[in-house]
């Protein structure tokens, strides 16, 4: 059981996406259990190791203030691209990060890339440093207290 | 005659708005795309037409296509989440490899390695 389904959730999720975008009929359920199937396979194969999900409230939380800071973030970088303000200034900022969790950091990159305006570079595991570039960069210390308090907080929380 | 006739107004309006609000947002970033100066800042514009310039088309879709099929579409949701998880691996791909070749060039504008910091 275990060695054809190694993560038989993510089996099960794919399987039941494949036949809700597909009109369902017994050929798509062959064809989603062998994609479901397969995908598991390859997802252990990652060895990205178990993940424990701590508290759900949190990351209810944090899909809220990600939504809000989407659409404000945007509207922030469309005015900028249009303005074409001179001494607007972009930089690099390093911040340290107490994450370790590969799910968490994963979530967290999702959510730097989803926000215009910030754009993940480089993440080093040994140290935890995270390499950020800011499009709009006034004060790098506001940045690494945003990305601490506002957003790797609630994943500390979520993810043991 | 369109196929979109058959759209009250009440609805016709916000998918209008969205559908509006979507593409603009995703031509600003086109656009910054072109203008901007530096390799690092225009990669910050092309994630506006992957966050709300795809979101808003989206909702747009979901909702003319949730009336006129009569029944929830979850096509667009499963598009929005899989543009969320696939944008990061294309933007860190490009970011890295700026670095990398910016790195060995010996850019001054640009940070070491954080392995090979002296503090």
């Amino acid at each position: 059981m275990s060695r054809i389904l190694p993560h038989p959730l993510l089996t099960l999720a794919l399987i039941l996406m494949w036949l809700v975008l597909t009109r369902a009929s017994l050929g798509h359920l062959v064809l989603g259990t062998a994609v479901g199937v397969g995908a598991g396979l390859v997802y252990a194969r990652l060895e990205t190791g178990p993940t424990r999900l701590r508290s759900v409230t949190a990351l209810v939380r944090l899909a809220g203030v990600v939504a809000l800071d989407i659409v404000r973030s945007n509207a922030a970088v469309a005015v900028l691209i249009v303005s074409s303000r001179r001494h607007r200034k972009s930089g690099f900022v390093e911040i340290p990060l107490r994450l370790q969790d590969p799910t968490g950091l994963a979530l967290l990159a999702m959510i730097i890339t989803g926000t215009p305006g910030t754009a993940w570079l480089e993440h080093d595991r040994a140290s935890g440093v995270l390499l950020l570039h800011v499009f709009d960069l006034k004060d790098p210390e506001d940045w690494r207290h945003l990305i601490r308090t506002r957003y790797e907080a609630l994943l500390l929380e979520a993810f043991a | 005659m369109t196929g979109l006739d058959p759209l009250p107004l009440w609805l016709a309006v916000p998918v209008a708005l969205f559908l509006v609000l979507g593409s603009t947002l995703t031509l600003l970033g086109t656009v910054g795309l072109v203008r901007l100066r530096s390799f690092y800042d225009r990669i910050h514009a092309p994630t506006l037409g992957t966050s709300w310039g795809a979101a808003a088309i989206l909702i747009a879709s979901l909702l003319s296509w949730s009336w006129l099929q009569d029944r929830a579409m979850v096509h667009e949701v499963v598009i929005g989440v899989f543009l969320l998880i696939t944008t990061p691996v294309t933007m860190m791909l490009l970011g890295r490899t700026a670095l990398v070749r910016d790195r060995a060039k010996g850019s001054p504008d640009v940070p070491p390695p954080a392995g090979s910091r002296s503090d």
